[in-house]
């Protein structure tokens, strides 16, 4: 399992890279294992707007599908629309060639409530026991 | 409530399987990617841990005529060595469970879903009347390992001393006598993944070893598979799954099972009326198979839609590793799946995608070997 430092985490398996104002978002190495074969991601129009703690779009594998939710709130100024048919891209770069939506943040105090790197990890541990 | 686990748990965790609580039982969903466990099957082979299944062996003088009594199929008229796919259903014609019933020399097998194993026991025990038979559940003393896919016909002969049969002449749904690892095991060639392949019953004390002695024998040819597999294999297969396409609410006219009711057979069996008058009336829906024209998932309780109109419901559906593109089955409204090419559409989570009727199966080996 991979874990970058710089990143922000939430509960539910999403990352987020702080880049001045702007929020990549993506999910983790551990969700897309769990998830193991994606069959299909939806991910919302350009210029949406994403709510903290609510979906943003949704990802399906063989045996489930599983709710993607904005870890801040903004307008999404860029969808990775690609990989909709490049799906394999969410397991293989998760961090970097995986990014899903870039959020321009309307309230940046809403990273207070994400966790790091460490609390992401302590956090999975207690997920599988 | 406990989990239980089959003889082979060890291997599952040996091999790193994903485990998940299936009807009470730790079952193996996949040891790696569902996909390519599915494909495996395809094109070469795979292993199948079945233990979970209910296996009853049904002995006695009337054990035949105690099986028919609850079943749709003709089992007085089976051959040591026959197997028979058949239906358990209760007075009204709805099913309570699929099973294959084998005719051993001087008893029968009766394999039932896991789900429904202790109801089949009380519902057999509970119309035994005063019949000389007795019912012995044998699912935790007999392993039962599925071997499936093109290259099974040459593995499993090379872990087996010996086939009271050829393995040449060996008939789709037979089975035979045979001596595994010194002992006694019997091995059918039945599945439930549209393949050519073998299920092999034997003591579960040598099951472990057989597992690992058929994935050396197989090698790069032979893979483990799990349940997720299991359940796209059988879907791409057409066959119906109880607590799917199967359930009380289901009689076998409107799940494509006509040909396992035999309405005129001399044993007198429950449901046998019912059933009677429900196929002179016509099933007011029908299974029906899907491609769904997107890239969604249709799945297990979607609504089906023409117009505006809730027209039918959704009991499977998955990607299909073979084809490439999402499959489904369903219930579908009589009146509309006799209509040439309605306009369907199925609702997956506020989404309406197009759906295309396909005959079922999606998947036939014998097609596939047809081919140029």
């Amino acid at each position: 399992m991979s874990r970058p430092e710089d990143l922000k985490y939430t509960r539910s398996h999403e990352w987020v890279r702080i880049d001045g104002d702007v929020a990549e978002i993506g999910i983790t190495d551990y969700a897309t294992e769990q998830l193991n074969d994606l069959a299909f991601v939806d991910l919302p129009e350009k210029g949406a707007a994403a709510s903290k703690d609510t979906r943003f779009g949704e990802i399906e594998s063989t045996k489930s599908v599983s709710d993607l939710m904005a870890p801040v709130s903004g307008e999404i100024i860029e969808v990775h629309t690609e990989l909709a048919d490049e799906l394999e891209k969410i397991s293989s770069s998760p961090y970097s060639e995986g990014w899903m939506i870039r959020v321009r943040m309307s309230d940046p105090s809403e990273l207070e409530s994400l966790l790091s790197a460490e609390e992401y990890a302590a956090q999975i541990l207690t997920e599988e026991h | 409530m406990n989990v239980e686990r089959t003889c082979l748990a060890g291997e599952h965790r040996a091999l790193g399987a994903t485990l998940v609580d299936f009807h009470g039982w730790e079952m193996p969903i996949r040891y790696g990617s569902i996909p390519e466990e599915h494909l495996k099957v395809r094109l070469t082979a795979g292993l199948f841990d079945l233990c979970h299944m209910g296996r009853l062996e049904i002995t006695g003088k009337q054990a035949s005529e105690w099986v028919g009594r609850v079943t749709t199929g003709d089992i007085d008229a089976l051959k040591p060595g026959a197997a028979r796919y058949t239906l358990v259903t209760n007075e009204s014609g709805t099913i309570i469970d699929d099973a294959i019933v084998y005719k051993l020399p001087t008893s029968l097998l009766v394999v039932v879903n896991a789900s429904n194993r202790t109801t089949v026991i009380d519902w057999m025990e509970s119309h035994r009347g005063t019949l000389d038979a007795k019912l012995i559940d044998r699912s935790q003393e007999m392993a039962m390992i599925a071997i499936q896919g093109p290259q099974s016909t040459r593995i499993l002969p090379e872990a087996v001393e010996k086939l009271h049969c050829d393995w040449d002449g060996m008939k789709y749904y037979s089975i035979a006598a045979a001596r595994v690892q010194g002992k006694d095991a019997w091995i059918a060639r039945t599945g439930y993944t549209g393949e050519d392949g073998f299920e092999v019953y034997l003591d579960a004390e040598d099951a472990p070893a057989l597992w690992r002695n058929l994935l050396e024998i197989g090698g790069d040819s032979l893979g483990a598979i799990g349940l997720g597999a299991r359940d796209t294999l059988r879907l791409e297969a057409g066959m119906p799954l109880y607590g799917h396409e199967l359930d009380t609410t289901t009689d076998p006219f409107e799940a494509g099972l006509g040909f396992a009711v035999k309405l005129g057979k001399e044993v007198d069996f429950l449901g046998q009326a019912s059933l009677k008058a429900r196929k002179e009336k016509g099933p007011g829906r029908k299974l029906t198979g899907f491609r769904v024209e997107s890239r969604r998932v249709a799945r297990q309780g979607m609504k089906i839609l023409e117009g505006g109109e809730t027209v039918g419901i959704v009991t499977s559906g998955a990607p299909s590793p073979t084809l490439g593109y999402p499959i489904a089955m369903g219930y579908l409204e009589s009146r509309v799946a006799e209509r040439d090419a309605p306009r369907l559409k199925v609702d997956i989570r506020g989404n309406l995608e197009a759906l295309a009727i396909v005959p079922l199966p999606f998947y036939s080996r014998t097609r596939r070997e047809k081919k140029p």
